[in-house]
């Protein structure tokens, strides 16, 4: 007998390996009926999670870190058997902001330190004019996209609290917003970014693998109490997810049309397609960029949790002061990373697999050492005016 | 606010005919101050104008992501916050859950003034739901009526049945093929705008 399940997710090409593992049957073959639901908002995918509505859910990692911590919201200990995307997301900026930067830069125009320097003269100049502030849009407070932005303008010299607006957005709402002229530009996942660029409302600044080299993005989370007591639900699940990762990177196009599903992401396979090979429309007169690390599914041991990433999730939580740090938060940190139980699931040792995990690799600052966060933090000092 | 007033209530809901259900069972249980935004745009400004001390919103709300940054960022003295983020009842959150109703709470407020307005949230969202479930069947009857009017009339007229005939038929046919009339009318038509 097959074990329901109930799975929510938002409408992104990170939740591909999830999708395909049900869409084309792995998740059945593991004994598992899995029911996915498409979500409008992260709050309600981790307050699903956490009543017990969702039994899993593809849910942003520091999203899964924040709800272990206590953080923003109820207290519930989560785990992250699998990592479902390494990298994905982008920086759109509007045309106007597009043409201010580049008159500013001095620098290569895909070098993020050119670019966050163009920026922070572009703010001042905002500024001394009385103008309103640039205002950017990211997806939640506790998510990558609004600490890729941060690390990036702060390494340029903008204060992200000060000098600019940071707003939340849906994903599907981003383009529509940066047309509208609400906002000035956004990080978001795939395919959104270049929805923004069909529509001619809006230029790819940065990949954020221009930022860091790799970042974990969307896990599998599953409240780790149920997890204790489903052990072979969760191996089972982790397995479909392998075989769904896997899918992805050696059928593109058929990733692609399953994903366009109207009850999926609903979106042209085309633009999905474009986010899987990492070739990317990045301006409306239709120059494409080309990046092997854009988004990472099923390939460079994307698929295996990497604790080292929890961590330095964790002192962006700590640099922009959404927790205070102590030596038991980053321990409950990292263990929300399990690639134990991954191992465990798919019969390998730690070193098989899709390889090692690489370094994050950000363009500015130290290496980043979870044994020394606190040394990590005080080499970032951001420029602040009095306020 | 002194104890025996009404607390403030602001509903963020994007259906206007729910939102006017719940106004009126909020005011109908002595919540004089309910106000209803409809209006996405700068729904912030207006939260912090209203000076709520509840905000219900509703889960297919697109901005809850929205609310909830903006309350995390505010620098405001009365800064709200999730529901029941002290978890001590977890039925209660699971019922709205369900329900597909989320509330934010100031800080300060008591425990046993809110239950009694989430209760009413909860069980006004169901009202509605079902009504919602009641008015899509009351439909779906209607559109089925006239595809099968639609059907006996192409029986009636390629086989020169009466309308009492052409009814026993599909009827029949239908008993036979263990499906709805609904179905084989709807076959019907499919075949004659494929036979055109």
């Amino acid at each position: 007998m097959s074990t329901p399940l109930h799975v929510g997710f938002i409408p992104l090409v990170d939740a591909a390996a999830l999708i395909v593992a049900v869409d084309r049957g792995f998740a059945a073959e593991e004994g598992l009926d899995v029911t996915l639901v498409r979500e409008v908002s992260w709050s309600n995918v981790r307050d699903k999670l956490n009543i017990g509505l969702f039994d899993a859910a593809h849910l942003l990692a520091p999203v899964a870190i924040a709800s272990s911590l206590g953080i923003g919201h109820v207290k519930v200990p989560i785990v992250a058997p699998f990592n479902l995307g390494i990298n994905g997301n982008a920086i759109t900026v509007s045309p106007a902001l597009h043409a201010a930067i580049m008159a500013e830069l001095d620098g290569d125009r895909f070098d993020p330190m050119a670019t966050a320097r163009a920026l922070a003269r572009v703010v001042a100049a905002r500024r001394k004019r009385g103008a309103v502030p640039v205002t950017f849009a990211m997806t939640f407070p506790f998510s990558t996209h609004n600490y890729q932005l941060r690390f990036w303008m702060a390494a340029g010299g903008v204060d992200p609290d000060e000098d600019v607006r940071l707003v939340v957005l849906p994903p599907p709402f981003m383009a529509e917003t940066l047309a509208g002229g609400q906002i000035d530009g956004f990080c978001v996942g795939a395919p959104w970014n270049s929805i923004a660029v069909d529509r001619g409302v809006g230029h790819i600044l940065h990949f954020v693998s221009d930022i860091l080299v790799r970042a974990a993005e969307k896990v599998l989370a599953i409240r780790q109490g149920w997890a204790d007591r489903n052990p072979e639900v969760v191996a089972a699940l982790i397995r479909a997810a392998a075989r769904g990762s896997a899918f992805v990177e050696e059928n593109r196009t058929e990733t692609a049309r399953i994903l366009a599903q109207p009850e999926r992401i609903g979106v042209d396979a085309e633009v999905i397609l474009r986010s899987l090979d990492g070739r990317l429309k990045i301006s409306t007169d239709g120059t494409l960029r080309e990046s092997g690390r854009y988004l990472l599914i099923g390939r460079e041991g994307a698929d295996r949790p990497d604790p080292v990433q929890a961590a330095w999730l964790y002192a962006q939580m700590a640099r922009w002061r959404q927790i205070s740090t102590s030596r038991e938060a980053l321990r409950t940190t990292m263990a929300v990373f399990r690639p134990d139980l991954y191992d465990a699931a798919l019969g390998r040792g730690s070193e098989a697999g899709q390889g090692a995990a690489g370094p994050i690799g950000a363009f500015a600052g130290p290496a980043f050492d979870p044994e020394d966060v606190s040394g990590y933090l005080r080499s970032f000092t951001v420029p602040r005016r009095a306020s | 606010m002194g104890a025996e007033s009404s607390p403030k209530i602001v509903i963020v809901d994007e259906s206007p005919i729910r939102a006017a259900i719940l106004e009126e069972g909020l005011r109908e249980a002595g919540y004089t101050e309910v106000v209803h935004l409809s209006e996405m745009q700068s729904l912030l400004a207006r939260i912090y104008a209203l000076d709520p001390d509840i905000i219900v919103i509703d889960l297919e709300n697109p901005s809850r992501d929205s609310l909830e940054q903006m309350f995390q960022m505010s620098r405001a003295v009365r800064r709200p916050i999730a529901m029941f983020v002290d978890q001590s009842d977890a039925a209660s959150i699971q019922a709205s859950v369900d329900a597909g109703v989320s509330a934010y709470i100031v800080d300060g407020l008591k425990k046993e003034r809110i239950k009694p307005i989430l209760d009413l949230c909860v069980s006004r969202f169901n009202a509605f739901s079902k009504l919602q479930d009641e008015l899509d069947r009351t439909k779906h009857a209607l559109e089925e009526r006239k595809v099968i009017d639609r059907a006996k009339g192409i029986l009636m007229k390629l086989k020169g049945l009466t309308e009492e005939e052409a009814y026993v038929l599909m009827r029949s046919t239908a008993m036979r093929e263990k499906k709805k009339i609904g179905e084989i009318a709807q076959s019907i038509l499919t075949a004659s705008e494929l036979l055109k």
